[in-house]
């Protein structure tokens, strides 16, 4: 019985862990610029420009956020 | 009506230029992952296309490609952003180390007696896709010139020798060293992802599959900056370590 119930919580902990990993601001930034993005080509906007930039931004955000360091309790490992 | 030979070679470059992205994202995952998941990742994914090509036949070009391209696509952009970072920060800190590592010894290779369901979705969703656009080209090019018979032994061609010449990197692939190849598969998943989750969106790139290349430039220059960065911080905390050590010493 335990095992029925436990097994819709691993497959949810599975798809985040490979969705979003182990750090959500990634995937929250990437959600973000899709979303502007779809409103900005609706608005007949070029905006081709905008993924590349948040991805270039929050790979320099994610190196740094996965640093130790004495303030960091997170969990982010390198 | 267009000539055979026209359709088959049209069909066959085509289709080799999805087929490379296919079997990039298996070569890569397989390398970097282990092989077992990621063969059957791959098994299943033409499993579900082959069903899907027999069941629909020429309805295929009904199937709504953008919604998929965005879904896919934002899945292995926010997956291939992990692989990046983590390459970064891998090869910043240990340099090319793991050249003549054991497979066995990466932590990211599954050592489970499961299956890996990573490497099996990221194959899985990598021929799915590829192979569905494969599948568009040939019933689109076969349809309008009339040849649908060329034009399927051009796409089928075309996946058999890229394929076949996958096969034949994997050799020079398992040579890369692990903590390099993790952050070439990430580059390449991010690079891909990003190029299909706009285009799903309906963005037009410039230059259309031409950015491509001008995508993964950019990604290749980020990652080049960011390991430059964090080997100087590196070596200067090494530096004011080896200061403060002299000066203990001394004390």
């Amino acid at each position: 019985m335990a095992r029925v119930i436990s097994w819709p919580l691993v497959f949810a902990r599975f798809w985040y862990r490979f969705i979003v990993g182990d750090d959500w601001t990634v995937a929250a930034a990437v959600a973000l610029g899709l979303v502007a993005t779809a409103v900005l080509n609706r608005r007949s906007v070029d905006a081709w420009w905008l993924v590349p930039l948040i991805v270039i931004a929050m790979v320099r955000v994610s190196v740094l956020r996965a640093k130790p360091g004495p303030r960091r309790h997170d969990g982010l490992r390198p | 009506m267009t000539g055979v030979a026209t359709v088959l070679v049209t069909t066959f470059l085509a289709a080799a230029v999805e087929a490379i992205e296919m079997v990039t994202i298996v070569v890569g995952v397989g390398a970097t992952r282990g092989w077992r998941s990621t063969v059957l990742g791959a098994g299943a994914g033409f499993l579900v296309l082959a069903v899907v090509v027999v069941g629909l036949g020429f309805a295929l070009s009904a199937v709504p490609i953008g919604p998929l391209r965005l879904v896919v696509g934002a899945l292995l952009l926010v997956f291939g952003l992990q692989w990046f970072r983590k390459g970064v920060t891998r090869v910043a800190a240990n340099g090319l180390a793991g050249l003549r590592s054991n497979i066995a010894d990466d932590p990211e290779v599954w050592r489970g007696e499961g299956i890996d369901w990573t490497a099996f979705v990221l194959a899985f969703k990598g021929v799915l896709l590829e192979g569905l656009e494969v599948a568009f080209i040939v019933v689109s090019f076969g349809a309008n010139a009339g040849r649908l018979g060329a034009a399927v032994v051009g796409g089928v061609a075309a996946v058999v020798v890229v394929g076949a010449v996958g096969i034949a990197l994997l050799r020079a692939v398992a040579r890369i060293p692990r903590s390099l190849l993790q952050l070439v598969v990430g580059v390449l998943l991010t690079t891909f992802g990003s190029f299909w989750a706009l285009e799903g969106i309906g963005v037009s790139w410039p230059g259309g599959d031409g950015a491509i290349p001008g995508l993964l430039a950019a990604y290749v220059l980020t990652a080049a900056v960011n390991i430059a960065i964090e080997r100087r911080g590196v070596s200067e905390r090494a530096a004011s370590f080896g200061r403060s050590e002299v000066t203990t010493w001394h004390a």
